[in-house]
């Protein structure tokens, strides 16, 4: 695999359509600045802002974009909603498609065909070996990823976070719980 | 919503795999990660857009689904580079046989390279070669 990328690399170059620094450039930002914190964000800022949230919901892609703090978004990014009686969840069915600017790169799992596969087939066991079990009751809806249209699931703000800032918000906002496999972790109780 | 080649893979399959994750690296191999950026250079470039680029890597992750891959995940970058291979063929941006012959240059060079020394691309490796 090292020769063939090496020799991918080699004859872009030579063809003068790619330079090396900004294939490192690119790696590095992925590597250490472009992950779920951005998505983190994005998710704090709609549970403390009823105004965000309303936009994000209507139209993603100009709501993040006016944040101002994410490169490209994808053409359509659609926000979905977690409700007390509704939880959603994303794949890409065809290959991987993802929000990498909000959430970084996909996780190996969400890369596979046992992810790909079974969660349109029997999203409620997956969910389960995620470790997490929803009531019967409660509607799981699962969404398809394109190339040119990505979600971000928007889940439930947790209980005893009143006051909390962006900040402590978004430390509690997971990547699986913008993926929609997992919850927002739970404010730790004070002594 | 559903793809009906995925939901036609074998329960046995599946079933195989787990779908937990410990925070692994972004990238797992040096390799992974200059593939992922060539394509995303490319991308930006306008060489060929996002759409052309998922519905060429879904057929190669379907045709090494075919060809037994189990697809877990951990071989993505693979079908990644075949891709991005296939793409730069479809677009005349490089031609099959100067991948080729540039790779068999490379591994020339490296068999030739003392242990220690810088393996170097010799720089008439091309002559002759259309490169598109």
């Amino acid at each position: 695999m090292t020769l063939r990328v090496r020799a991918l690399e080699t004859v872009l170059l030579e063809k003068g359509l790619i330079d090396p620094a900004v294939l490192d450039l690119i790696v590095e930002a992925y590597e250490t600045r472009i992950g779920p914190r951005n998505g983190a964000k994005v998710v704090a800022r709609a549970w403390l802002d009823p105004d965000f949230k309303r936009a994000l919901l209507e139209d993603a892609t100009a709501a993040v974009s006016s944040l101002g703090h994410v490169g490209e978004i994808g053409d359509h990014l659609i926000a979905v909603e977690n409700l007390p009686t509704l939880h959603n969840m994303v794949v890409c069915t065809l290959c991987s498609c993802y929000p990498t600017d909000l959430l970084g790169l996909p996780p190996v799992w969400y890369k596979s065909a046992p992810y790909r596969s079974r969660v349109v087939r029997n999203a409620r066991g997956v969910l389960a070996e995620f470790g997490v079990n929803l009531p019967p009751e409660m509607e799981i809806r699962v969404w398809d990823s394109t190339a040119e249209t990505r979600f971000l699931v928007l889940p439930m703000r947790p209980a005893g976070t009143e006051g909390f800032d962006v900040d402590a918000l978004a430390s509690l906002v997971t990547r699986d719980s913008m993926i929609g496999t997992g919850l927002p972790k739970l404010p730790e109780v004070g002594p | 919503m559903t793809s009906a080649n995925l939901t036609e893979l074998p329960e046995e399959e599946i079933a195989r795999g787990t779908l937990r994750d410990e925070g692994g690296p972004i990238f797992w191999e040096p390799w992974e990660a200059q593939a992922f950026a060539i394509k995303k250079l490319l991308c930006q470039k306008g060489l060929f857009s996002e759409v052309e680029w998922s519905a060429v890597l879904g057929e190669e992750i379907r045709r090494a689904q075919d060809a037994q891959d189990p697809d877990k995940g951990d071989t993505y970058y693979q079908h990644w580079v075949t891709a991005l291979e296939r793409i730069v063929g479809d677009k005349t941006i490089a031609t099959a046989d100067a991948l080729k012959r540039c790779r068999m240059a490379w591994d020339a060079a490296a068999r030739r390279t003392p242990h220690g020394k810088p393996i170097e691309l010799p720089k008439d490796w091309a002559s002759g070669l259309a490169l598109s």
